[in-house]
């Protein structure tokens, strides 16, 4: 099992002929044939193909609507790529028509955008996840989003980040100790986003094939805080937990909007004390986010040393097979099939 | 975006927000011609407030621009009923510097100072409006202990914070504004001028599309009137495309110099005071390159976050902010590469250094797409560099660089 995507994943991806609608689309029709349709108002009836830089892998039917999408091609999640003026009425827009997991990639959406939006879906019966985020990937099965496909395997450990390139730096130590993902959820790093560290613990907590969590929180705000404690009442399994911005000076906002220390509230120290107090392993340290994972869940991975060793090889390795191939079948790579054969070469080694 | 609390009042003022009223001005001569004026409709006692981005002023100290040590004046805010001792003040105020418990030792330069009335005061108040992260709502705070900084008051008596939540769909209710009222002790007149204000308080907040208001202190006057004494106003940088008058209001010198060229390539950085400079795209990433670095035993120079669109352009401009900081003695490039190809940072690398002159040791760390192709074309480069296997490694060899 996983969360929130899977193979039962219907994508609809809003502002699909957008340069990073289109790019992202190729990546995404490349690990799947999970996108149903796409949405451009005005270019309804069309097929998309691509653009002249990205192709896509199959044709994915345009509509003007998402209402059109759900009733024609029976999509039942979407993702975002519009641009931050019009992502928060792309969001209504979705779950007015019927969707029930909202993926919001955009970044620099307006936070009085989001509040009006957060507060119009938040009794609905849908998942928002976003904004300012990587997506939502389910290792082997389905990829909704903009992370890179090939440094995840498949598995049982889930994933919750507040963070985009730091989520791939912790799945990158993962993979490369052969510990898989059961979902990693890139939740995002706005001040007001759909999907909170408290509410991807508890779509987790139902899941039978995920046996720990990765949990990469930073300053500003509370919602690890919130986590922690519910964490504490409620979740038995293990919880690795790195909190970003340790070095952060107060006031200043650290690239991501929600990423601030205001009025002496939200520092990552408040944080780690609160996480810790909850049982959740925290590591100080970015580099021992995989290898803590491994010893938490009984993995033997021989020395640290040995282990920072791997990553570096399996990476080199993965980098060395990519960069040889055609960009043609490099996509192909990113597909769960060809992440199978990647297992068993490492198994033959 | 920060604003001075010449151009919050004035917007407060358009949407019918009562303030302390005021002149901003550049020059003694200014100063006294505005209070002059300000005499002519029957005020007779004013407040020269130093104009900077930064809190604390009244409790700040004035610095003669060249001579740091000379001290001009304590209190950046002064009151008077004397129209020579007014000018003294502008030009003690003026082209100096002042320093806060917000500002840092440097200060900030007064450009202008508001020459506002003086005011006959009952009693402060705070009143605030912020994004409340827990509810994803916006909020109205209201306190009996205005005037003095609210962190500290709800750290220490966190029941004399008021709150008042808003459903955005129907904004701020003066039911809601009465209720503060009432709880804050407000009665007759003065309840209803202060249901009033805060009513008029929000809609300026949603109008201008803000992410912080924060009155303080409002005041009661001796007749009974509600006023903004001091405003502050952060705007969400997200909304400054719906609002050009407002993003008209940046005022570049209250920032600094690095960060402002940064924004014209937009690229993400803040500066800090350690000696390691660090360029890394993610936001993520980037503050987690800061604590490991940190962890290994040396300070980071800076946050930069190069973004998802790097490209040789915005490495070399990563390069030139990172070394116009004469404190950097190393530099660390770490790029996860996903949808940004290792082997693109590193052939902008590799521009870069024949553009920019790197006199200090750079270290590299890539991984992920295209890594050894990235290493490949490093090692080829002939420039001198450290490459780093991973995150620890690279720290590490950091540290060893510096210690040299």
């Amino acid at each position: 099992m996983s969360v929130l995507v899977d193979r039962k994943t219907r994508l609809v991806v809003q502002g699909i002929t957008g340069k990073e609608g289109t790019f992202h689309t190729s990546q995404m029709t490349a690990y799947g044939r999970y996108v149903v349709a796409g949405v451009t108002p005005g270019k309804g009836g069309l097929k998309y193909k691509g653009n002249e830089k990205d192709k896509l892998k199959y044709e994915v039917p345009i509509y003007n609507s998402v209402a059109d999408a759900v009733k024609l091609s029976r999509a039942n999640t979407s993702v975002i790529f519009v641009p931050p003026a019009f992502a928060a009425d792309a969001i209504i827009e979705a779950a007015e028509a019927g969707i029930k997991t909202i993926i919001c990639i955009t970044e620099g959406i307006p936070t009085s955008d989001m509040v009006r939006a957060y507060n119009y879906i938040k009794d609905k019966d849908v998942h928002l996840v976003g904004p300012n985020c990587p997506g939502v990937i389910s290792p082997g099965k389905c990829k909704v989003g903009i992370m890179p496909a090939f440094i995840h395997r498949p598995g049982r450990v889930g994933v919750i980040s507040r963070s985009g390139t730091l989520t791939y730096e912790a799945v990158g130590q993962l993979s490369a100790l052969k510990i898989g993902q059961s979902t990693c959820i890139g939740i995002g790093g706005d001040p007001v986003i759909g999907t909170r560290f408290v509410d991807a613990f508890k779509l987790f907590a139902d899941d039978r094939d995920t046996d720990g969590i990765v949990m990469i929180g930073e300053i500003g705000g509370t919602a690890e805080e919130e986590a922690a404690a519910w964490v504490k009442k409620n979740y038995k399994k293990p919880v690795v937990a790195f909190i970003a911005g340790q070095t952060a000076p107060p006031g200043r906002r650290m690239g991501h909007a929600g990423a601030i220390i205001s009025g002496g509230k939200g520092t990552a120290e408040e944080k780690m004390k609160a996480l810790k107090a909850a049982g959740i392993t925290v590591v100080k340290s970015p580099a021992d986010i995989g290898i803590t994972m491994a010893e938490v869940l009984g993995i033997k991975v021989k020395t640290k040393k040995a282990a920072a060793k791997k990553i570096e090889k399996n990476a080199d390795k993965k980098a060395v097979k990519k960069g040889k191939k055609t960009l043609k079948k490099e996509k192909k790579k990113d597909k769960p099939k060809h992440k199978k054969k990647d297992k068993k070469k490492h198994k033959k080694k | 975006m920060n604003i001075h609390e010449y151009q919050a009042k004035e917007i407060l003022k358009n949407y019918g927000v009562p303030i302390q009223e005021g002149i901003p001005v550049s020059t003694a001569t200014e100063a006294s011609e505005a209070a002059k004026a300000m005499k002519g409709r029957g005020i007779n006692a004013w407040v020269v407030k130093a104009q900077i981005h930064a809190g604390g002023r009244g409790k700040g100290t004035i610095y003669h621009h060249k001579e740091r040590n000379e001290v001009l004046l304590h209190g950046g805010v002064k009151f008077t009923t004397d129209l020579d001792k007014l000018k003294e003040y502008a030009e003690k105020m003026l082209g100096n510097v002042l320093v806060t418990h917000q500002t840092g030792d440097a200060g900030k330069t007064i450009k202008k100072v508001l020459v506002a009335e003086g005011l006959d005061i009952e009693k402060e108040y705070y009143v605030g409006v912020v994004l409340d992260r827990v509810h994803s709502q916006y909020v109205i705070m209201a306190s009996t202990e205005g005037g003095v900084e609210i962190e500290k008051v709800a750290a220490e008596h966190p029941e004399k914070i008021l709150k008042e939540y808003v459903n955005p769909s129907i904004g701020f209710r003066p039911y809601q504004a009465t209720r503060l009222a009432l709880a804050l002790g407000l009665e007759g007149d003065i309840q209803k001028n202060f249901v009033k204000f805060a009513v008029a308080l929000y809609n300026a907040f949603v109008g201008t599309d803000a992410s912080l208001f924060e009155i303080n202190p409002l005041v009661i006057t001796k007749d009974k009137r509600v006023v903004a004494l001091d405003a502050k106003i952060n705007l969400d940088d997200n909304a400054l495309d719906r609002h050009p008058a407002l993003a008209a209001l940046r005022d570049k010198d209250e920032e600094d110099p690095l960060e402002v060229e940064a924004s014209k390539y937009n690229l993400n950085y803040v500066k800090l005071d350690g000696n390691v400079g660090c360029m890394v795209n993610g936001a993520g990433l980037a503050m987690a390159t800061m604590d490991i670095i940190k962890l290994a035993g040396a300070t980071p120079a800076n946050f930069l976050d190069v973004g998802g669109g790097a490209n040789p352009e915005t490495v070399e401009n990563g390069f030139k902010l990172i070394l116009s900081d004469p404190n950097v003695k190393a530099i660390l490039i770490n790029i996860f590469g996903g949808i940004v190809r290792c082997d693109r940072i590193a052939t902008g690398v590799v521009q870069a250094a024949k553009n920019v002159k790197i006199r200090v040791p750079l270290i590299v760390r890539l991984q992920g797409t295209n890594a050894i192709e990235a290493k490949e074309i490093l090692r080829h480069s002939g420039i001198p560099m450290k490459v780093a296997d991973d995150l620890a490694d690279a720290a590490q060899l950091v540290v060893e660089s510096i210690k040299k």
